[in-house]
């Protein structure tokens, strides 16, 4: 309690402000609920796990979080320069290195800022306390007569000055956080809610090396593997000789099924990897559902967990009429830019992994278990990969790359996933096929909702409870089992992400049909299932208040309650010169959804436009409108990428993306036969933030992409009168629909 | 057989001794140290091993060295310096034109090869020009602003 007082005194010296905190939020939550610490601070209590002040006049910081091309390690420099009061350029962020790093579990679901940022926040407020009390002993003075500006704290008269780089050995944060601790309010933010330049841009512009594709590591070797050519082949014989006798080939390596080839130069390994495909015979069994309705075949699947996650009964109006749609949502892949890729090697006894995983953790308990190692055996380091969106080729490759070097001695190599690799054994997106009802009374509200959606798993990233989710562990002559597939519990969700709407209905029931069997690999894709669950929702808000007869917009408006709900609705129409009732012309169409990113994170409204090619079928989405409510913004500039690159991304799975399979493999193997939105096919994208600097932030990386599809699709609706409901909008179907 | 093979890498000469099926990117990448241009797909298909040979944007993917002899090449290495950066360089940082950045050698590569035949391409143009650069991100709307700011930063 001392602390905080002396922070509160301080800030009233040093603002003249001293009445703000009992209008600062903050205080409220912290006179409620703020006895503990932030989770992952509480998880990792001692201070230096997280901040280290350097004599040299920086700050390094030790996130849990990992940059995957979102910028969060930005924002996150921006927090704690904030918390710390320093300047911006200051602070140096620490790539995850689990022998030193906070352990923040996965970077995913958009909680860098609202969990990593609020554990951040709290770890900088109460190191500055320390530095402070420590120059106030150091001076003779009380704590409460210090400011500090970039580092320097003076007292209140500026007689005399001490820096943090002059009492950083002394001011010692090796000890652990103690509750609760008041961090600075948001009107007196400097850094934080203004634009700041990502720490990662200036490297990657100027071909600096910035990806762990790029690092290179003395007497490296480079390493490919040859995966069985569909999941469950069986390898029937390989002759070796053909592949150990090519030029530059240090090992061949066979273990079960996991073929890997290790060589000196990097077109070798390919060279040695095109030999190894060609020297491998297979049995490929037809396994896959190819045949007939991939949404039939998963719906008919015995062992479906069918369970009721949302319920309520209420006294409304009698229903005079009911409308009832199924929407289906393809397995959608990650495509990576930048196939999966990974450094290991054995240093000091220890395998130590250069990896773009999201969870660093998680990953080397995987690894330990899979290669039969102690957990302090291993070490992995966050090193920058192509985006990946979620749960994608990353950790595999990290323990191919360890299989790689473990068969040459410990020595490092350096692996990368062929394009190929990447498509055919990424972990896809589920396959979804969603159903709502709608009941409306004779005003046109709905009443009754009832809503059942159909999904495999959307998480089995390593870290599982019973088992090891790393793919060469499964083709291993001793094989090991993947977890078992479990959903994950709302209000974040997995296959039910956002299958609870925010809209008020008088009653509701949503159940999840939860798919334990995975016919097709599967994990996390940027919102999980809320992309089909929000397309299911919002295309059938649409149908309903087309068939209430009431404009969209209008319509969304009179179910919600939540005023924050309704802005970005308000924001959105405004921004985008919605005219209630105007009519589509049977070419051109403007269609609108909403939601709130996990049912607790980000609001986002958008409404797209579209013209419609009736001669070929043809889509174009051409501008899509975004407001966005992510309550308190760190980096405005860093959240609009965020929201535009959702937009288009999810622009281009509604109407591009499918993973194609026969009934043997995935036949999406390549960039043709995956094909994604282009430079001539991208809709400009004008987002609008709504900024609460007094409230907490709420995850909105992820939030833009779950209501593209239904906007497309009701701009479709509005523009022709057609109903999609089944992804991706092809030429071929958007034509059939329309004949 | 390895050969040795005398290349001409942003105004430096330079020999390697390699098989001269070799791709131009493995060589640059691992030989040279030259990491701005990437593997995305080895295909020719995304763009992001895109490097510049007499002016003009190839990928460096399908490109044996031993069809580099004799000509110019420029990585995204050579275009400007910490220093000073090329306009196009300087316009991608300023336009924040990336998330992860994985494409964007090719995105700069592509829209330099642009510029140096068209000073004030149309935005259709510099579509067209970038359609065969895949970006995953979504992040071309700024890398479009980028270049039409580079642009007219050299016009």
């Amino acid at each position: 309690m001392a602390l905080e007082m002396t922070r509160r005194e301080l800030i009233s010296v040093a603002t003249g402000i001293v009445v703000y905190f009992s209008l600062d939020p903050y205080v409220a939550r912290a006179a409620d609920e703020s006895e503990r610490l932030p989770p992952m601070l509480a998880a990792n209590p001692q201070l230096d796990a997280w901040i280290r002040v350097d004599p040299v006049g920086t700050v390094s910081i030790f996130s849990g979080r990992v940059e995957l091309g979102q910028g969060n390690l930005t924002a996150l420099a921006q927090i704690a320069a904030e918390e710390l009061d320093v300047a911006f350029a200051r602070i140096c962020m620490i790539p995850v290195d689990t022998a030193r790093s906070p352990n923040e579990g996965v970077t995913a679901g958009s909680n860098s800022m609202q969990a990593g940022g609020a554990a951040l926040r709290d770890a900088a407020a109460q190191a500055r306390a320390i530095l402070i009390a420590t120059a106030a002993a150091r001076l003779g003075v009380m704590p409460a007569d210090l400011a500090v500006n970039d580092g320097t704290i003076r007292e209140g008269d500026n007689t005399r000055q001490i820096t943090y780089w002059q009492i950083a050995a002394e001011a010692t944060l090796a000890r652990d956080a103690t509750p609760p601790i008041t961090p600075k309010a948001g009107n007196l933010y400097r850094i934080v809610g203004h634009d700041a330049p990502r720490l990662d841009i200036p490297d990657k512009a100027m071909g600096r090396a910035a990806f762990v594709q790029d690092l290179q590591l003395p007497d490296m070797l480079h390493g490919r593997v040859v995966r069985p050519p569909s999941y469950d082949a069986q390898l029937l014989a390989l002759d070796e000789s053909a592949v150990k006798a090519l030029p530059g080939v240090v090992a061949l390596v066979r273990d079960g099924r996991f073929l890997g080839v290790v060589a000196k130069r990097e077109e070798q390994a390919i060279a040695a990897r095109d030999a190894l495909i060609n020297a491998a015979q297979w049995r490929v069994p037809d396994s896959l559902p190819a045949k007939g309705s991939v949404y039939a075949y998963l719906q008919a699947r015995p062992d479906i967990q069918v369970m009721t996650v949302s319920e309520t009964a209420g006294a409304g109006p009698a229903i005079s009429r009911r409308i009832t749609a199924t929407y289906r949502k393809p397995y959608l892949a990650h495509a990576s830019l930048g196939p999966s890729c990974a450094v290991a090697g054995v240093m000091d006894g220890v395998l130590t992994v250069w990896s773009h995983t999201q969870g660093p953790y998680p990953l080397r308990g995987d690894l330990a278990r899979a290669l039969g190692l102690a957990v302090e055996k291993v070490r992995v380091i966050h090193s920058q990969g192509a985006g990946c969106y979620g749960h994608n080729g990353a950790d595999d490759a990290a323990l191919d790359a360890a299989l790689l070097s473990l068969a040459v001695g410990g020595r490092v190599v350096r692996l990368q996933w062929m394009r190929d690799d990447e498509f055919a054994f990424e972990p896809f997106s589920s396959a979804m096929s969603m159903t709502a009802r709608a009941g409306l009374a004779a005003d046109g509200t709905i009443v009754d909702w009832q809503y059942d959606l159909w999904s495999c798993t959307f998480n089995m990233r390593p870290g599982g409870r019973d088992g090891v989710n790393l793919l060469a562990a499964w083709h291993r002559e001793e094989p090991l089992r993947p977890a078992t597939p479990r959903e994950i519990p709302l209000p974040a969700g997995g296959g039910d992400r956002n299958a609870v709407p925010t809209y008020r209905f008088a009653n509701q029931k949503i159940v999840d049909h939860f798919i334990p069997d995975m016919p097709l690999r599967v994990s996390a894709l940027r919102t999980l299932g809320g992309f089909g669950n929000v397309f299911a929702t919002e295309s059938m808000m649409d149908e309903a208040a087309s068939a209430a007869n009431i404009d969209p917009i209008e319509f969304r408006l009179r179910h919600l309650e939540d005023p924050r709900a309704k802005g970005v609705l308000t924001a959105a129409a405004h921004t985008a010169g919605w005219m209630p009732g105007a009519k589509g012309d049977g070419v051109h169409g403007r269609g609108v959804a909403f939601c709130r990113y996990e049912t607790t994170k980000c609001y986002v409204a958008l409404i797209a436009d579209c013209v419609v090619d009736r001669a070929n079928g043809l889509v174009r989405v051409t501008r899509v409108v975004a407001a966005a409510d992510a309550g308190q913004i760190i980096n405005p500039d860093g959240l609009k990428n965020q929201i535009e690159g959702g937009i288009i991304q999810a622009a281009s799975w509604t109407l591009k993306e499918q993973v194609q399979f026969d009934a043997t493999r995935i036949t999406s193997r390549d960039w043709a036969s995956y094909p994604i939105l282009t430079f001539n096919e991208v809709p400009e994208v004008d987002v609008v933030l709504i900024d609460h600097p007094d409230l907490p932030p709420l995850g909105a990386g992820e939030a833009s992409s779950a209501p593209v599809a239904a906007a497309i699709a009701n701009a479709i609706f509005h523009a022709t009168g057609v109903r999609l409901r089944e992804l991706p909008f092809t030429p071929s179907r958007v034509k059939q629909a329309l004949t | 057989m390895p050969e040795t093979y005398l290349l001409r890498i942003n105004g430096e000469s330079r020999s390697v001794t390699l098989e001269g099926a070799t791709p131009l990117l493995y060589v640059l990448r691992n030989d040279c140290g030259l990491k701005g241009a990437k593997f995305g797909c080895g295909l020719g298909q995304c763009g992001a091993c895109t490097v510049i040979l007499d002016g003009n944007a190839i990928r460096s993917c399908r490109f044996p060295v031993r069809a580099a002899v004799g000509h110019q090449i420029r990585t995204l290495e050579g275009l400007g310096t910490s220093a000073a950066p090329h306009p196009l360089q300087q316009a991608f940082i300023a336009e924040q034109a990336m998330q992860c950045g994985y494409c964007i050698n090719g995105m700069i590569m592509a829209a330099s090869a642009l510029l140096e035949r068209n000073r004030s391409p149309s935005e259709p143009e510099i579509r067209a020009a970038l359609a065969g650069n895949l970006c995953r991100c979504g992040s071309h709307n700024r890398i479009l602003r980028a270049i039409q700011r580079a642009a007219r930063e050299m016009s």
